[in-house]
């Protein structure tokens, strides 16, 4: 194949005249894609961890309502829960309000409509996770829990929780490298995160191949970067006498 | 007598082979090697450029530069002595659409796509289809008239588009304190400003009044703006390719020299277009009538 390789692109300044150069460019979206998935993550960790409780509580009404924001949230494509959040959410406001938000910095539009899209989808999965590893806990540890005189709050605060999220943290391993892969559909909003960056490079110098093999590589290694930290955490949180624990 | 017609036969049937000669003695290579030998091409197409490439209502390609791209193909089948040509067609987009062609996946590829240098390092362009200038298009009543206007706004263009570079090369420049959008597509971005998102879309002016003709009421859109660039559109092919390009370049040029395409042009710009049935009311450009009379190659950049 006829192509004409050129790695020293990314060293040349942009044709914008704005100064920088094109691996600034993809400085910036691996910023921008570490922030979203971040952020995103952490209220993902939060409602996840709720809603799962939620649904492994006696009272149907409650465990209804939670069932019924998984699948939701689970079985809406991403792109299309995107494009509800970016396009449709600000026609559904009261009109001064979503012309508000439609008038704001597009920047902010656009993270933090990504940013509750990621979140919600993301805590649905995380949700399943917090509620398999409450349900995989012998049934024992609760009723003993509510036998020495714990409210049921108080069981899963002092018993079943802290021994579920221990367990679950290799599935959410996968979940928190998931939200980092997730994140470059907010591209196709116009927001500048790693992928978008990489697009927007081969769009002005016309290299598309040392563009995606960075992109790439640096897809790459944020997720060996999270993958290392969560098999620390893994570690030091296991516990001793199950699968992995000493 | 005899004599007379035998030799008129074998005079003939000598000036028939001497003509057939050099596309039977010559070998084929390249794009129009696998043509031949396939009998298959593979057309790029884009999904929404009206009036260029697009889907009609029943999901079929249409549109002034995919008719052009279909003259060329009756061309290559007429070069290539083939009793059929299968035409595999595949939809790319202002990112993926110089790879598809650099990695074989496409053969030939008429949308809207500009030529112009940088490209010309990768992919190799045909003659020149159509020229455009970019402009905006706004509101009626949104007080936008030319660029300046825009300072300190949100305005929205295509993703991957020379229009988005010009926008934020004249933001750095000029310190316009613009918001720019890019939007994946032509789609999306006038969805963005019919939603209000932007006060004006910049586009190439051909896709702006293509818009329009979408819009829920064209009366409402107007474009305005004095030309930032001038670009000229060419089809894309894989570069190094002589022979494939020059069967190319001239079916292009025959078909522009000969008054076709002028009938092509008004065909998509001066009559009422699918899926609307709108009239783009685009006149002939002088820039568009010098590229029929003398047809070329060049990039405008």
């Amino acid at each position: 194949m006829a192509y004409n390789w050129n790695w020293g692109v990314f060293l040349q300044p942009t044709a914008t005249g704005d100064d920088s150069t094109y691996l600034d460019w993809m400085f910036h979206g691996l910023q921008m894609t570490i922030g979203l998935s971040l952020s995103a993550w952490l209220i993902a960790l939060l409602l996840g961890a709720v809603v799962g409780v939620l649904r492994t509580v006696p009272n149907r009404w409650l465990s209804g309502l939670a069932t019924a924001y998984v699948e939701v949230f689970r079985n809406i494509p991403l792109l299309v829960q995107l494009f509800l959040w970016y396009f449709v959410m600000p026609e559904l406001l009261p009109e001064d309000l979503g012309n508000a938000f439609k008038q704001s910095n597009p920047i902010v539009q656009q993270f933090l409509s990504s940013m509750v899209c990621l979140a919600l989808f993301t805590s649905a999965r995380v949700a399943e996770q917090v509620r398999s590893g409450i349900n995989s806990l012998p049934p024992g540890q609760k009723n003993a829990g509510l036998a020495l005189g714990f409210t049921l709050p108080q069981t899963y605060r002092h018993v079943m929780l802290p021994m579920a999220v221990r367990l679950i943290v290799p599935p959410l391993t996968s979940e928190f490298l998931n939200i980092f892969k997730n994140s470059a559909v907010c591209s196709t909003i116009g927001l500048l995160e790693l992928a978008a960056q990489g697009r927007q490079l081969v769009d002005y110098t016309a290299q598309p191949y040392e563009s995606f093999i960075a992109v790439t590589i640096a897809y790459l290694l944020l997720n060996v970067v999270v993958m290392s930290g969560m098999r620390w955490v893994e570690v030091h949180v296991r516990v001793p006498g199950y699968i992995g624990g000493k | 007598m005899l004599k007379h017609s035998l030799r008129g036969a074998l005079v003939a049937s000598l000036v028939a082979s001497l003509l057939s000669a050099p596309v039977a003695a010559q070998e084929l290579t390249g794009t129009l090697k696998k043509i031949k030998e396939t009998g298959a091409i593979s057309l790029g197409h884009r999904e929404s450029s009206i009036p260029f490439s697009y889907y009609d209502d029943k999901q079929q390609v249409i549109g002034y530069s995919h008719e052009l791209m279909l003259k060329v193909v009756d061309a290559l089948k007429a070069e290539l002595k083939l009793a059929k040509l299968d035409i595999r067609l595949l939809p790319v987009t202002s990112a993926n659409r110089i790879t598809l062609v650099q990695n074989g996946s496409v053969d030939l590829e008429c949308g809207s796509t500009t030529n112009n240098t940088e490209r010309q390092k990768q992919v190799s362009f045909s003659n020149t289809i159509f020229v455009i200038g970019t402009r905006l298009m706004t509101k009626t009543n949104s007080g936008i008239n030319d660029f300046p206007d825009l300072a300190g706004k949100n305005v929205v263009t295509t993703a991957g588009t020379t229009s988005e570079r010009l926008l934020r090369k004249m933001n750095e420049d000029k310190q316009m304190k613009m918001s720019i959008i890019s939007a994946k597509d032509h789609g999306e971005s006038f969805l963005t400003l019919e939603t209000g998102r932007a006060v004006a879309f910049m586009m190439d002016d051909a896709l702006l009044f293509g818009e329009m003709a979408k819009a829920k009421r064209a009366s409402d859109w107007v474009v305005v703006g004095t030309p930032q660039s001038y670009e000229a559109y060419g089809c894309m092919l894989r570069k190094d390719d002589p022979a494939f390009k020059k069967v190319v370049d001239n079916a292009l040029a025959k078909v522009m020299t000969s008054g076709e395409a002028e009938k092509i042009y008004a065909k998509w710009f001066l009559q009422p277009i699918p899926p609307k049935g709108l009239n783009l009311n685009f006149p002939l450009s002088t820039a568009v009538q010098t590229i029929y009379k003398s047809p070329n190659d060049k990039a405008f950049d």
